[in-house]
């Protein structure tokens, strides 16, 4: 970017922060160093200035003890009540979200940021109010002390003693529009605070006397300073970039910090995202799995799982990988993702232990090539790892009695080899019942077995018998090659069965990924996706799932849920419909609705979330853990990409559809266009021939134009009769008037109206002599009848019969039109009954494509059917058949004959 | 030259107008034009028309209520002019009292055969006797005597058969519909069974028709009635 130009990525990342913004509302922090600096008044006159400027302006939250120089800057503008919650016989005063977002003020004044909200409410912490807030396109005011920044937390517990609880991340105060800093020095600070001028809450008076040390509040004041610098520096880097001003650019930055479950690792956490903030780098914590970790305790697990959730609330990506060589793996991993920075803690173990095992900071300071290495130090009280002498749950007391037993049983098997093999050899024996235990039971039990076996060993196979002495001093050194073959054993055969273990459990999961995904491809509706997604998600975590998915309008609705679904109830749908508007996972074990009963995520697909997955756990989960998060997040994703794919087909279908529609409207178009035109040419020409007194005419070619306007006048007629029919077809307004219908005076009415379009062509009738009485609509069948002669006469040569045959035959009537013309080409016979299709030589023949459409049309609609085929010698036979009733009208008799002939 | 009977049209097109003056003129006939109802039956009260074309399809009234109005003071005949697909206008403006009518787009031809059908049943029901013997082509019917010859040739019929061929002769050439034979025929009870009439004349066709599939004499206009063909 030496050359000037704006990198095109970036800018596009601003264009659509900017996009985002513009939606969203403004978020102003006024921000000090310490309470009692004067934010909160600072703000409610910055407030009252929005207001005179005529803003539309709420006080949303103010904490109700302020002094009274503050609360007079409440007066005369619009204060939200507060909700009060119930919590254990206390009542909490809290910010009302729901009734600031139904009020939809432009700016609203929500006091102390770092607020952690009371058990009930929609959010943990008032900064996720606040952040929705924003969402909801409503500008906020707040504030905020420098020791509540999530990163600066280490630091303020360094600077004054006191840990902070409440604290807010980083990216919060990073996404503030404005912040403004409210300064005040640390010595009219104290003043105040001497006269009684800053609130200072009762239960934490003892405490907050340490905090108000001098010392401490020049730290906290640089820091809030360095703070707002910091943010100042930022704006400044964003505005060069904005404008394209050349300059320092920054390098590329990736840092990686190393997490165990170490309580210690917070901070290494916390270091690294304000390293990261100062580089603006992105990073990555990683843990890595050994075979050591098998014997971390429970609460070993929740402190490294709370580490790993941690840092991705300060921002950064997390990792577990798997692996022994803690050192190997890390480097691998930094190279794979380009990390030049990798920050581990200050082992603080004692230097013979650090010989013994290696150290993590030498070795990899020796292996780590051109990536560097910050090393952190931990605080030595803090115990690195406060429970790996706990031994794996599994090695119970039974598995030691159990060793202990295998022991005895290889004493036993040795005891008559002793006689036949040198005692060399009974070692192979103990070795053997090591491998067995450690395979089984772990390192513990193994070591346990070590032990004893060299003893028992010594006690009954080296001279002198049954005493632990030793004659031979060479036995000496065989004990201690012994134990140490028999350790090495149990700690590599641990290592194995931990890695088959390990690497068994990632094929489980792999293998389930690829199950589901398999049976997601598979899936062609929503309700095939819900089911593999119940049935796998269920399988993984124990837990019943229902896969809400949202409607055209973005109605979640529940789909597919039988065996392993639960029905959401409505709190739970309303957990549900949060998630789906704000793309985040929240509910039971998250920090947003924690209160409900499952947990939801987002079924991100890439237009954004399509629905809602609902996980109901049999048993209660302590917190989620990244692990169980990523992989119910990529069996989230996997079900959201199926559903957008069924959906994106759903629509494409749609289109489809739309297009086909849009085809036809314009095959409509122009062969009516055609139609229409051909005739009123002729016409038109042929009138204003007529019209031309000029020149007189002969008669007998004014006799011909004038039939050719009779013509071509009835072919416009037939045409606009044809399209009106089809019209009323396709519309289901044609009403089918059933009566009792005679097939011969049907007949007889439609070679009666086509007699001149028939003239040249002799028709032949075979209507079978008692043909009953049909139910048809008479008016109806005509048509199809005229249509269908006229087709006839179309693609016949004048001269060629056509003949009209009608039989009763097994319940139903059967007509038959046939002409000695052309016939079908092979090809159409299956298509020529569609709208608007032509027969493929059918060209140069007036027609829209339309009768035959009618007919089957008509034909259908009283139940019967319609078809085409070629006839043996040339020609088109069409056929319709309609139902016969089961009975015939009854009829009263007839008087006697007024003559002698009866019927 | 004497003049020629005169025909009151009422009809909003101007076009139609222009033409039907056009080719009835030039047949002897005079014209009255009315461009509304309202017109038209004031023209009717003033002129004294011989015979009225009647659009049904009216800007200001429902022609149906021009019948009715008309047929309150006058017996003058009445051919109504309306579109395909609306047999069920033409059936009622027929069962309240107009004479016959003819579905746009239609010929100077049929208009003028139509309008001769008219005017003759109109002079005979007045003065007139009915001539004993019907004559059709080939087929003879001797109402005095109740016998039916075709081709010379006696047909019997029953006694249906021969009052239905006879109430078609008393109108030949005009519609009648389903309801005005069926009561003519049947008596008042039975003006809908309209199978009776399929039935009936199909017997009648087979009887008196060469080719009963494509009939020369007894004619059917789907959805509205029958007619004998004009003499």
């Amino acid at each position: 970017m030496n050359d000037g130009r704006r990198d095109p990525d970036a800018l596009l990342v601003r264009v659509q922060a900017e996009e985002a913004k513009k939606a969203r509302g403004k978020l102003k922090i006024f921000f000090g160093a310490a309470p009692g600096v004067g934010k909160t008044y600072t703000m409610l006159e910055a407030g009252r200035e929005q207001a005179r400027e005529g803003l539309d302006v709420l006080v949303g939250y103010i904490e109700p003890h302020v002094r009274p120089e503050t609360q007079a800057l409440v007066l005369g503008l619009d204060m939200l009540a507060r909700k009060e919650v119930a919590y254990r016989g206390t009542k909490l005063v809290e910010f009302d979200l729901e009734a600031a977002l139904a009020m939809r003020p432009q700016l609203i004044l929500v006091d102390e940021l770092a607020h952690t909200n009371a058990p009930g409410m929609t959010h943990a912490k008032r900064w996720q109010d606040v952040l929705q807030l924003l969402d909801a396109g409503i500008s906020v005011f707040t504030t905020l002390n420098v020791q509540h920044l999530e990163s600066l937390r280490d630091v303020i517990a360094q600077i004054t003693g006191i840990t902070v609880a409440e604290t807010v991340p980083d990216s919060v105060f990073e996404q503030a529009d404005e912040v403004e800093l409210v300064d005040l020095p640390a010595d009219d600070l104290l003043e105040r605070m001497r006269e009684g001028k800053v609130y200072l809450p009762q239960q934490a008076e003892r405490a907050v006397k340490n905090f108000f040390a001098k010392g401490n509040l020049i730290a906290l004041r640089e820091l809030a300073l360095r703070k707002a610098a910091e943010r100042v520096g930022a704006q400044m880097e964003d505005y060069r970039e904005q404008q394209g001003v050349s300059g320092v650019w920054p390098v590329h930055e990736r840092l990686l910090v190393c997490v165990g479950p170490s309580p210690f690792s917070t901070r290494l956490v916390r270091a690294t995202r304000r390293i990261a903030g100062s580089l603006k780098a992105p990073w990555v914590a990683v843990h890595v799995e050994t075979p050591a970790d098998s014997r971390l305790s429970e609460s070993d697990r929740e402190q490294l799982s709370q580490t790993l959730h941690l840092a991705e609330q300060l921002g950064g990506e997390t990792a577990t990988i798997t692996g022994h060589n803690l050192t190997d793996e890390l480097i691998h991993y930094a190279r794979s993702r380009n990390v030049n920075k990798i920050i581990v803690g200050k082992p603080n173990r004692s230097r013979w232990k650090e010989w013994l095992q290696g150290s993590l900071v030498y070795e990899l300071t020796r292996k780590c090539g051109d990536i560097d290495v910050y090393v952190i130090t931990g605080d030595r009280e803090e115990k690195s790892s406060s429970a790996r002498q706990q031994i794996a749950p599994i090695a119970s007391g039974n598995a030691y009695l159990i060793s202990v037993l295998i022991v005895v049983l290889c004493t036993l098997i040795s005891w008559p080899l002793s006689y036949s093999l040198a005692a060399a050899n009974l070692i192979m024996v103990y070795l053997l019942g090591i491998v067995a235990i450690a395979t089984r039971f772990g390192r513990g039990p193994s070591a346990l077995a070590s032990i004893l076996s060299v003893a028992a060993f010594d006690f009954f196979f080296v001279p002198p018998y049954f005493t632990f002495a030793v004659q031979d001093t060479q036995y000496i050194f065989t004990f201690a090659v012994m134990l140490a073959t028999a350790f090495t054993i149990s700690t590599l055969t641990t290592r194995v069965a931990f890695q088959a273990e390990s690497a068994r459990a990632r094929e489980r999961r792999a293998a389930s990924l690829y199950a589901m995904s398999h049976q997601l491809a598979a899936a062609r509706t929503l309700e095939q996706i819900a089911q593999a997604a119940v049935r796998h998600v269920s399988d993984a975590v124990d837990a019943k799932v229902a896969v809400l998915v949202a409607d055209v309008g973005g109605k979640l609705a529940s789909v597919g849920s039988e065996t392993n679904g639960f029905e959401p109830g409505p709190h739970d749908l309303a957990v549900a419909r949060w998630v789906m508007d704000h793309e985040e996972t929240a509910g039971h074990g998250t920090a947003t609705l924690p209160g409900s009963a499952g947990l939801y995520l987002p079924l991100r697909a890439s237009h954004g979330a399509v629905g809602v997955l609902g996980i109901l756990p049999n048993t209660p989960w302590k917190t989620i853990g990244p692990d169980r998060l990523h992989l119910l997040e990529t069996l989230a994703g996997l079900t959201a990409l199926a559903t957008e794919r069924v959906q994106l087909a759903a629509e494409a279908a749609r289109i489809r559809v739309q297009m086909e529609t849009e085809k036809l409207r314009s095959s409509l178009l122009s062969a009516v266009s055609h139609d229409l035109r051909t005739p009123l040419s002729v016409i038109t020409g042929a009138a204003s021939t007529l019209v031309d007194v000029e020149k007189p005419i002969d008669p007998t070619v004014r006799q011909g134009l004038l039939e050719s306007i009779l013509d071509e006048a009835e072919h416009l007629n037939r045409l606009v009769v044809n399209l009106l029919d089809m019209t009323r077809l396709e519309a289901g307004a044609i009403e089918v008037k059933r009566d009792w219908q005679s097939v011969e005076e049907i007949v007889g009415v439609a070679l009666g109206r086509l007699s001149a379009q028939l003239k040249e062509y002799p028709v032949v009738t075979h209507l079978e002599p008692e043909l009953p009485f049909v139910p048809m609509d008479d008016l109806l069948i005509e048509q199809v009848l005229i249509n269908l002669l006229e087709n006839a006469a179309k693609y016949s040569p004048p001269g060629s019969p056509i003949e009209l045959t009608a039989s009763a035959d097994a319940g139903r009537l059967v007509v038959d039109v046939a002409d000695r013309g052309a016939g079908l080409p092979p090809a159409d016979l299956d298509r020529i009954f569609e709208k608007f299709y032509r027969a493929s030589n059918a060209v140069g023949r007036p027609g829209a494509g339309l009768g035959l459409a009618i007919c089957r049309g008509i034909i259908e609609l009283h139940g019967g059917t319609i078809e085409a085929r070629n006839r043996d010698g040339g020609g088109a036979v069409f056929r319709f058949s309609l139902p016969l009733a089961s009975t015939q009208p009854a009829i009263p008799a007839d008087e006697t004959s007024t003559g002698s002939q009866e019927l | 030259m004497v003049e020629g009977p005169k025909i009151l049209v009422v009809e909003d097109e101007q076009e139609i107008r222009r033409f039907l003056r056009a080719s009835l003129e030039n047949h002897s006939y005079r014209i009255v034009e009315a461009q509304t109802a309202r017109d038209g039956l004031k023209r009717a009260a003033e002129d004294h028309p011989d015979l009225v074309l009647l659009d049904l399809g009216l800007p200001d009234a429902d022609g149906l209520d021009v019948i009715g109005q008309l047929r309150g003071w006058s017996q003058v005949p009445i051919i109504v002019l309306s579109a395909r697909g609306r047999e069920t206008d033409k059936v009622k403006a027929l069962d309240s009292g107009a004479d016959d009518y003819l579905t746009k787009p239609f010929s100077v031809g049929e208009l003028l055969a139509r309008i001769r059908v008219a005017l003759r049943h109109a002079a005979r029901g007045s003065d007139e006797p009915e001539d004993p013997i019907f004559t059709l082509d080939s087929l003879r019917v001797d109402l005095a005597r109740r016998q039916v010859f075709v081709a010379e040739k006696e047909i019997h019929l029953t006694p249906i058969e021969y009052r239905l061929l006879t109430t078609l002769i008393k109108y030949a050439g005009k519609v009648i519909t389903h309801r005005q034979l069926l009561k003519e025929v049947w008596g008042p009870d039975s003006v809908f069974e309209t199978h009776y009439l399929r039935v009936y004349m199909t017997h009648l066709r087979r009887k008196i028709e060469r080719d009963p599939a494509q009939p020369r004499f007894l004619l059917t206009d789907p959805g509205i009635g029958y007619r004998l063909a004009a003499p």
